[in-house]
């Protein structure tokens, strides 16, 4: 059976790994309230005010702006495409569809680096100005195919008889589309929005080939990496990454209620 | 009469599938069409600008022409195939580390944690949760965690566990460990997704059997994740082979850790030398595609994709 000696040493183990997983987000975290001046890598003192007058880092407020607009955009953008394709992979046949396949699948197994320098050598070539609308373009390519994997696996797994009841029943094909079919989804078109914006938020080394002068969060951190990265940048970083836990925390416990009601109900 | 009422119902036949094709085109185009434009030409745009040649009729630094350079390949390897060798060396060892670290703790959450669910999304948010915070900050922190003024160093000096003159960041162990701790999520999440399906009567079924644990785990566990394996480490090696914010100078490496992804940036960002950007994105696209197509056959699971 389980291995003895995993009673006590594997949890041990898992607690550790997850300390050291967790470390950098403490740092982060930590050093966020640091009494800074200059660089924020020494211990000055504890201080409110890089969270309450976030926006002194000169630069970084418009760098996030760009980032929430870059990830609500392409994140729009990316999940319509996306959804439309899953649809059309799990429920019909028609040929070329294992090409297709192949066609969503190279981009994640393509290195960020080579898909980079493709879009910049395109945009460079086409002579496109590159700026938030290339990024915008950029960022929707690579939240594509990730939002077809999350939501195909979501219609796959979805029980057809609720849409057979729908049919016999009479409800045109559209009715039981939008009445049966996509609420049902909804779920997993919004799990798959949320990869979405998180890649694009997160995202650097696409963003950095693509976007000319333009400042996005990740950019803006590289490029102070150099001479150091005010602490107001953890302040984002830290309140982006509550909100996200929180919103996370939240979705698992309504979707656990949920499943426990249905039971019930059943 | 009759005509009117044959024709309505040929057409009712046919309109069904008819429109049913209508539709898949509707929600198949703007993807293919999308990922045409933006992933397929992208790359047809790179194996072009791979074949060019500086503009002989211009000064301009970074103007180039198209000129079948397939000398452009023979420079590039001849100049960077030690920085190939480096970054797919750092990518593997990193890939086994993650596996290493990363496979008891799918193993805790999805065997050990079994019919438990809360204290299983509990922990697997854990281990995502490096995810929601900025990938360049928590490897930043980790520069200054292991920097040479931090307090981890002067530490290890002042015991004598380090030499003196010694360093952490900007060695080979600093990229490697940022790159094994980047992504050691996505190590864990598709090996727990395989193990959670585990069925535990197999290894009860193993131990009756008076197999050692050991050789349950060799012999049934771990054949019985090994697509979760194997996708788990696709997931790590790809976008490790192609990193260089780990590798580069502000964050944990330095001037002899140069990956390939470095190379690539300052052609094409600092140089402009497009053309040798080119070469190197395609011959590491190639030689990861080669790696991926072999290892995904040899460990039989082609179905993965």
């Amino acid at each position: 059976m389980r291995l003895s000696l995993g009673r006590w040493l594997l949890p041990l183990y898992t607690a550790l790994a997850l300390i050291l997983l967790l470390i950098p987000i403490a740092y982060t975290f930590v050093f966020s309230f640091n009494d800074y001046f200059k660089t924020n890598i020494d211990w000055q003192g504890f201080t409110f005010r890089n969270w309450t007058n976030v926006c002194d880092a000169q630069g970084l407020c418009s760098a996030f702006g760009n980032s929430l607009m870059i990830g609500v955009v392409s994140t729009v953008l990316a999940t319509a495409m996306g959804t439309a394709l899953a649809l059309a992979l799990a429920r019909y046949k028609f040929r070329g569809r294992s090409i297709i396949s192949l066609l969503i699948f190279v981009p994640m197994a393509t290195p960020e680096v080579v898909l980079a320098a493709g879009l910049a050598s395109q945009f460079f070539t086409l002579n496109v100005e590159k700026g938030l609308g290339t990024v915008i373009l950029a960022h929707t390519l690579f939240c594509l195919s990730f939002v077809v994997v999350t939501v195909k696996a979501r219609v796959a797994s979805l029980d057809p008889a609720l849409e057979e009841a729908g049919r016999d029943l009479y409800a045109p094909p559209s009715q039981v589309f939008w009445r049966i079919t996509f609420p049902l989804l909804v779920p997993g078109i919004l799990a798959a929005a949320l990869l979405s914006f998180a890649l694009s938020f997160d995202d650097f080394i696409i963003t950095y080939f693509n976007s000319g002068s333009l400042q996005t969060f990740p950019t803006f951190i590289y490029i102070s990496a150099s001479r150091g990265v005010p602490a107001e940048a953890n302040v984002i970083a830290s309140a982006v990454f509550i909100i996200t836990l929180a919103l996370v925390v939240t979705s698992q416990v309504v979707s656990r209620a949920r499943a426990k009601a249905l039971k019930r109900n059943a | 009469m009759a005509l009117a009422g044959f024709a309505d119902t040929s057409s009712r036949k046919t309109v069904a599938p008819m429109r049913k094709s209508r539709v898949v085109i509707l929600l198949l185009l703007p993807g293919i069409a999308y990922l045409g434009l933006f992933f397929l030409a992208p790359l047809v745009a790179l194996l072009i600008t791979s074949f060019q040649a500086p503009d002989p009729n211009s000064f301009d630094f970074g103007a180039y022409v198209y000129a079948f350079e397939w000398q452009n390949y023979v420079a590039g390897v001849a100049e960077y195939w030690p920085i190939f060798l480096r970054s797919f060396f750092y990518a593997i060892v990193a890939t086994v580390a993650a596996l290493v670290i990363g496979y008891p703790i799918a193993y805790f959450i999805g065997v050990y944690l079994r019919g438990r669910a809360s204290l299983q999304a509990f922990t697997l948010i854990l281990v995502v949760a490096p995810f929601f915070i900025s990938f360049l900050l928590r490897t930043l922190a980790w520069k200054q965690i292991l920097g040479d003024d931090s307090w981890l160093v002067t530490t290890l000096k002042s015991l004598s566990i380090m030499p003196a003159d010694g360093h952490i960041t900007g060695t080979a162990f600093s990229v490697i460990f940022g790159l094994t701790y980047n992504f050691i999520p996505f190590m864990v999440l598709p090996i727990y997704a395989s193990l959670e399906r585990l069925d535990l009567r197999y290894l009860e079924a193993s131990s009756d059997l008076y197999s050692r644990p050991s050789t349950t785990f060799f012999k049934v566990t771990l054949p019985l994740s090994l697509p979760g394996v194997v996708s788990g480490t696709l997931l790590t090696f790809i976008p490790a082979s192609g990193d260089y914010i780990n590798a580069s100078d502000d964050f944990l490496g330095g001037p002899s850790t140069q990956m390939v992804g470095n190379q690539i940036q300052s052609n094409f960002l600092k140089l402009l030398d497009y053309p040798m950007a080119a070469v190197l994105s395609v011959v590491l696209m190639g030689i990861i595609m080669a790696i991926v197509t072999f290892y995904v056959r040899r460990s039989g699971t082609e179905d993965l994709v």
